[in-house]
């Protein structure tokens, strides 16, 4: 399969890869540019774990083209955080137990700053709407809706410095 | 912040004030690495030229396995190598043979038989997954298809297809001895003949998959000391470790499992069908292999919590007070026995539910058919019956015309009762989730409810074992050679029971709760609450004992079971082609040369037989 020249920015970061023609973007970003963020949950668009911000904007990509974030930016969870401050999101999701087993947590967190980045106070239904598409199978969502609605109550532009740095 | 709520008023003398972690919330040691992330999952490891497997899986549901062509598959671009059964060093396997639980009875790679949709049956190793799945695409396998069953009932019939060549009846064999587990616990029978409600209900659960968000998978790589190195996202690491051992015959010394983080599990990730698969892959190419399943095999052969069905019988006094229960138990065990066998036995442990009932009884058949082989999920062998116990409990509340809440908690277990497995009760709190329950639910019970204990009335008379009816109804094979011998428990009166001795009622059950439970809570009737005038138990209760009787002589049961097929009434049904059993309605008695039936131990833990695995972690004993 021929080889296919990628420029984008991820996470604010310049990128070039050479892609296999058909490539995934969860593929390139994890294997190709290793950023394992992104997880593979069913490679068919359901479940929202690979979820990640293309240009701002919600995308599944497990079903993303590669070569069409050609000159376009990404951002994934692991530019999330401003190197050990984290971002409200993140604390609040730590706070309210909002990951078990953390497979979901990437998704969920980059489908909760979408919602937040276009509006900034929105109410449980409009929570509950954005992150329709992210499954979780360990908290049943409630802490996960409530941790979204408690970022937005702290302003989602405040980090937190308290956790130390990241492993 | 948490949404736990920490009762300081229940139990208050066992809440301390001087605790400094116990009841506050507490981070999570892996939280920061889940929302940066970080966390490692086996998936997260990535290596150079790493190989891709996939499988060829069966399209039937049981079939013989007539030719398998490979179809130019291995010449195809970027396939390594193609993994068939003869390649698996130790092709048979059972998961509890690490414990010496049950037979040996799948393997990990089929070449013969398939016994449900989706089994393994070749692997094809690529350089990229898209290769691999072609060159399986490319695999053509000629089947001889055979008939199949898909339920509990039918697969105990002595017709029905046999599945699983291991257990030939179709079920598992419970202590060398019989096609399922018992549970027998004072005299249903007879509480039942007094009761003044008998109340009767089926009850079903479809297998649930457990759908972890991490699909199951390993990757297994060649180290420099001649050891493989396998990622796994396995619940139970040591479990895969010994079972990857035992089927490619290597010591488990030359095997490094690292896991740890798994992305969500819920019991479906302890089958460990992943990794002897990439490290056996690592072996034969000496590269990186992962293997992984799809979202698709996830859902299809991912082993599921089990099918179960049951039938409850209970006996029901006017004033609520439940003094018998009977249980007929199906776990649909899918085509191998996995972890069933466990769950079942658990699941009878766990009977009759957290209430004090002093004469219960169970069968419960943990039964193979050609559904995908089922497995853990939270709670598995509990989870079932409880559905069906607490239904159960509202379907009798409603006979007896009970608040349901109220209903539960006169029947509660206490602190110090006798279970039916023969273990007294502690740390029991039922009483006062029921309460608490009503509490949020603003759902009203009287104050003489409001105010039980778990710490009061228990344990005493409660806490004796009662004479105990015990029979040798399903035998191993019985079924399958045409006897037509009825799954509930309840023909316990007939000449398969036995007594200790043929004394009245009351004497009895003194004497065999002094003998059996060494208390000093002689001379009191076995029932939780005081009955002035039961009178003794009818005289059939004691038939057994006396002179084995033919079928005719079996009582009427008080309110014939909707499902129980009434054996006496049937005619001898022998099969055409078994040899004839002269009445295959009333259990066989024991024949001389088979080892006298002690009533004093019949639940004897584990199953100890020459046939069972020979491998501990990889080495023959």
């Amino acid at each position: 399969m021929a080889k296919v020249p990628v420029r984008f920015t991820l996470n604010g970061r310049e990128t070039a890869l050479f892609v296999d023609g058909g490539a995934n973007l969860l593929d390139v970003l994890r294997r190709g540019a290793g950023d394992l963020s992104p997880k593979y949950g069913c490679g068919q668009g359901t479940c929202g774990t690979c979820t990640v911000l293309v240009d701002g904007e919600a995308h599944l990509s497990c079903l993303t083209l590669a070569e069409i974030i050609e000159g376009r930016s990404v951002s994934t969870v692991s530019g999330l955080s401003n190197g050990p401050d984290l971002h409200a999101l993140q604390t609040c999701f730590m706070e309210n137990f909002a990951a078990q087993c953390g497979y979901c947590t990437s998704g969920m967190l980059m489908a909760a700053k979408a919602l937040l980045d276009t509006n900034p106070n929105p109410t449980r239904d409009e929570v509950i709407e954005a992150i329709s598409g992210n499954l979780c199978r360990c908290t049943g969502y409630e802490p996960i809706i409530d941790a979204i609605l408690l970022a937005a109550e702290r302003g989602q532009g405040n980090r937190s410095p308290s956790y130390g740095s990241a492993r | 912040m948490s949404s736990v709520e920490f009762r300081k008023d229940l139990f208050a003398d066992e809440r301390p004030e001087n605790l400094n972690e116990i009841g506050l919330p507490k981070q999570r040691q892996d939280a920061l690495g889940h929302v940066t992330g970080r966390s490692p999952y086996y998936d997260d490891n990535l290596y150079d030229g790493l190989l891709h497997m996939r499988m060829v899986r069966s399209s039937e549901y049981h079939a013989r396995i007539r030719s398998i062509s490979l179809n130019g598959a291995d010449m195809m671009p970027g396939v390594v190598r193609v993994i068939q059964a003869a390649d698996v060093p130790h092709n048979i396997n059972t998961l509890l043979s690490l414990i010496g639980f049950g037979r040996d009875d799948e393997a990990l790679l089929q070449d013969k038989k398939v016994s449900y949709r989706g089994e393994a049956i070749l692997a094809i190793i690529a350089e990229t997954e898209l290769q691999a799945r072609k060159a399986c695409q490319a695999v053509r396998v000629d089947y001889e298809a055979l008939p199949h069953v898909l339920d509990v009932e039918e697969a105990l019939k002595p017709q029905a297809p046999v599945v699983n060549e291991e257990y030939p009846n179709n079920t598992f064999d419970y202590y060398d001895r019989y096609d399922h587990q018992k549970l027998r616990f004072g005299d249903p029978h007879a509480a039942m003949a007094r009761a003044d409600h008998i109340v009767e209900g089926e009850y079903q659960m479809s297998p649930i998959e457990q759908a972890p968000m991490e699909t199951c998978g390993a990757i297994a790589v060649p180290e420099t000391n001649d050891r493989i190195l396998c990622h796994t996202c396995s619940q139970a690491l040591f479990f895969s470790l010994g079972t990857t051992a035992k089927l490619l015959d290597t010591p488990s010394s030359r095997l490094h499992f690292k896991g740890g983080t798994v992305g969500g599990g819920f019991g479906g990730k302890v089958d460990s069908l992943n990794e002897p698969m990439a490290v056996l892959g690592a072996k034969l190419t000496g590269r990186p292999v992962k293997f992984t399943w799809d979202r698709e095999e996830e859902m299809q052969v991912g082993a599921p919590r089990g099918a179960e069905r049951w039938r409850i019988r209970d006996g029901v006094m006017n004033d609520g007070r439940i003094i018998a229960r009977e249980f007929t138990g199906f776990f649909d065990s899918g085509a191998y026995t996995r972890l069933s066998s466990y769950a079942v036995v658990k699941g009878t442990a766990h009977l009759p539910g957290p209430y004090t009932i002093p004469n219960v009884a169970s069968n419960v058949y943990c039964v193979f058919t050609n559904r995908t082989p089922a497995t853990a999920m939270r709670g598995f062998g509990i989870t079932g019956v409880d559905f069906a116990i607490e239904c159960h409990m509202d379907k009798v509340a409603e006979t007896v015309r009970m608040n349901p809440i109220e209903l539960r908690l006169l029947n509660a277990y206490r602190d110090g009762d006798m279970k039916p497995h023969r273990r007294v009760a502690k740390n029991t709190a039922y009483i006062e989730c029921c309460q608490v329950a009503a509490g949020k639910a603003d759902w009203a019970i009287a104050p003489e409810y409001s105010a039980m204990s778990s710490l009061r009335d228990g344990g005493g008379e409660r806490a004796s074992i009662p004479l105990t009816m015990i029979d040798e109804e399903g035998r191993i094979g019985e079924r399958k050679r045409g006897a037509n011998i009825d799954t509930a428990p309840s023909k316990i009166t007939k000449d398969s029971g036995r007594a200790p001795s043929v004394i009245p009622i009351l004497e009895a059950t003194q004497a065999m709760g002094e003998q059996a439970a060494g208390r000093p809570q002689v001379g009191k009737a076995t029932s939780p609450a005081p009955q002035p005038s039961a009178p003794p138990a009818p005289a059939p209760a004691m038939a057994p004992s006396q002179t084995p009787s033919p079928t005719s002589a079996v009582p009427a049961a008080p309110q014939r079971s909707a499902f129980a097929r009434l054996q006496a009434s049937e005619p001898a049904a022998p099969s055409q082609s078994r040899p004839v059993e002269p009445q295959p309605s009333t259990p066989t008695p024991p024949s001389e040369s088979e080892q006298p039936y002690r009533p004093s131990e019949p639940f004897s833990r584990g199953v100890k037989r020459p046939g069972a695995s020979p491998f501990i972690s990889g080495r023959r004993r």
